[in-house]
């Protein structure tokens, strides 16, 4: 890493790289899905939009669209880590990122999704912890808030594969 | 297993996200519910093959076994999802339209406990499993 780069350089691109792989995804537009980076740490924002209701008596997320931005956090922080080293190392050519040449993404094995309060109608985030990181399995814990970090509303586990050694088509 | 009611086939309806992601109601039974979701290029997780996203697979599971849940006939009010685990089979065949199936396979006075199942075209070839624990509020025997 060049300690003296131009911070600029440095912000372009790690948000190139970020945006590159948050963009590739159809399903994140669908549901309002957006990335925030602070350094290497990601927060993922789930904007509200009336849709994602699920209990329209008492206006409440529904779990499915929960479970859905807990798996998606996991799976871009998996990825975004992966990349991180030869990103910093200058080895990612972000044009051909842009382009559509981006690294396959983590498969997910299995997630357990824990319901610990009711969602309300507006803006949710989230935070994925890698636990472990193998070459072949990734053991990820993702936190879910609203109002108050400290008070989560969901909280999930899952197990992903990790796509250097998932067979080519 | 019957044609659902009116009722019971609005569900996807009145329920925003279900509806948003095309959800319909096709059958329910006592305790059972099978739904459908049409394929969409909306929801694509993997750019290379168009497979959909877990996220909907997730959110099929979730409203189908919610679901049984309120027409199992002990069931007194509305429910809500305690935990729910999914485990990927394979990915969901691009282009095809999926099924899930979801049953309660036990109740206590408080929880009702569910599985489910989704596939695309081919019931043998299961894209995702489900378990889940969810809110129930049973109804007093009367005798």
């Amino acid at each position: 890493m060049n300690k003296n780069e131009p911070m600029q350089d440095v912000k372009n691109r790690r948000d190139g790289v970020l945006r590159a792989f948050v963009d590739s995804v159809p399903f994140h537009k669908f549901m309002g899905i957006d990335f925030e980076r602070k350094g290497d740490e990601l927060t993922a924002v789930m904007h509200y939009t009336p849709k994602l209701i699920g209990n329209p008596m008492v206006e409440r997320l529904h779990g499915g669209g929960t479970a859905a931005f807990l798996e998606s956090t996991a799976i871009i922080t998996l990825a975004w880590r992966s990349i991180w080293s030869a990103m910093e190392a200058g080895e990612v050519d972000l044009a051909k990122l842009e382009s559509g040449a981006l690294p396959s993404l983590p498969k997910t094995i299995d997630i357990t999704t824990d319901y610990l309060r009711p969602g309300l109608p507006r803006d949710a985030y989230a935070r994925a912890t890698v636990n472990r990181a193998g070459r072949r399995y990734a053991s990820v814990h993702v936190e879910a808030w609203q109002d108050n970090r400290e008070v989560l509303f969901a909280q999930a586990t899952g197990h992903f594969l990790m796509p250097d050694v998932q067979k080519k088509p | 297993m019957a044609k659902p009611t009116p009722q019971e086939a609005s569900f996807t309806e009145i329920t925003p996200l279900c509806k948003a992601l095309g959800m319909t109601v096709t059958d329910v039974g006592h305790g059972t519910a099978t739904f459908s979701m049409p394929y969409d290029k909306a929801l694509i997780g993997d750019p290379d093959t168009g497979v959909i996203h877990g996220g909907p697979v997730s959110a099929l599971l979730d409203s189908v076994s919610g679901l049984a849940v309120i027409v199992h006939p002990e069931n007194k009010s509305q429910t809500a999802t305690i935990d729910l685990r999914i485990d990927y089979m394979r990915p969901a065949p691009a282009g095809e339209n999926l099924t899930a199936h979801a049953e309660v396979y036990h109740t206590t006075r408080t929880v009702a406990f569910t599985r489910a199942t989704a596939w695309g075209s081919d019931p043998d070839k299961p894209v995702a499993q489900a378990t889940g624990a969810f809110v129930f509020d049973k109804k007093e025997a009367t005798s």
